[in-house]
């Protein structure tokens, strides 16, 4: 098999990913439209974010073909700090309440 | 000992990749953090807000859709590049090269033609909660992009006068798939909830 070839597959192979992601994409603009809650909206369109980036993550980025320790080392520090930052922010919030003379 | 030089006397790495890759994957993680804090000030000022703009109508929608579909294409098509350099074969690794470029200006033209339509009707990054926090985070999200094209080409003529090896294809790939990754946060946090009903 020659190199050229080998290169040819490549978007063959990640096509289904490809639709996989554009399918997550459409059905949350259907949702925008359709659930009035922004609550609850937020909610799902973040789950199927997640469900896309994990998809970029693992196929187009290649971490699925990477040695696990990478993933391990890389993802889970990610959402440690994204959640922890969460944290922080309701934090302040509850700090600017708590302050004395705070509107 | 001399004759194994120094790799003999060392560990095997961890990861098994090159440690420009590994700097490009900590670089990743490092934006992605401060995307992140981003969205999550937005999503305290977007829920706390008692009277939010929500100026995205049908047409804002559809370039919305738009841009999406043609920066996920993109990452196709870096993907292509990729594996075509890896198989040297450099005249389709090319090809894909320019196509993610076009791909890429496409939609930072797209989005650019937003933000005109936005300005035009008065909404500004001084005009309020809305403005600011959506201007700020598509425009950080625009500048990678319009630095990915920057990068895009800088690395595809220097590969292809032989100065760079696929390596460097490869990291900026990873980048550019980075950068679509972003964006499908960006959408449904700042267009899709902020359609007017």
């Amino acid at each position: 098999m020659s190199a050229a070839s080998v290169s040819g597959n490549v978007i063959r192979r990640y096509l289904p990913v490809y639709f996989v992601l554009l399918a997550i994409f459409f059905v949350e603009v259907f949702l925008s439209f359709r659930v009035s809650s922004t609550g609850t909206l937020v909610v799902i369109l973040l789950l199927l974010a997640v469900g896309s980036a994990t998809l970029g993550l693992l196929y187009f980025m290649h971490l699925a073909e990477e040695r696990r320790n990478l993933l391990l080392t890389l993802i889970p520090v990610t959402i440690f700090v994204l959640l922890m930052m969460n944290m922080f922010w309701s934090d302040s919030v509850r700090l600017l309440h708590m302050r004395p003379g705070a509107q | 000992m001399a004759a194994h030089g120094h790799g003999a006397l060392m560990e095997e790495s961890p990861y098994a990749i090159p440690s420009r890759k590994l700097t490009m994957w900590l670089f990743i993680i490092s934006d992605a953090v401060t995307f992140g804090a981003f969205l999550f000030s937005y999503g305290y000022i977007r829920v706390s807000a008692a009277n939010w703009t929500r100026p995205f109508e049908s047409a804002s929608v559809i370039n919305v859709i738009v841009m999406t579909v043609v920066l996920i294409t993109s990452s196709l098509t870096m993907l292509g590049a990729v594996d075509a350099s890896k198989a040297g074969d450099k005249a389709k690794a090319m090809r894909f090269l320019y196509s993610t470029m076009a791909l890429g200006a496409i939609f930072a033209a797209l989005h650019l033609r937003e933000w005109f339509q936005l300005f035009g009707r008065g909404i500004t990054l001084s005009s309020g909660l809305f403005g600011q926090t959506f201007f700020t985070i598509t425009g950080l999200h625009l500048l990678h992009v319009i630095s990915g094209v920057i990068a895009l080409f800088v690395v595809a003529t220097r590969y292809s006068s032989g100065k760079l090896t696929p390596g460097y294809v490869e990291n900026t790939g990873l980048y550019w798939h980075f950068v679509d990754l972003v964006w499908m946060f960006v959408v449904p946090l700042v267009y899709l909830t902020n359609i007017a009903h």
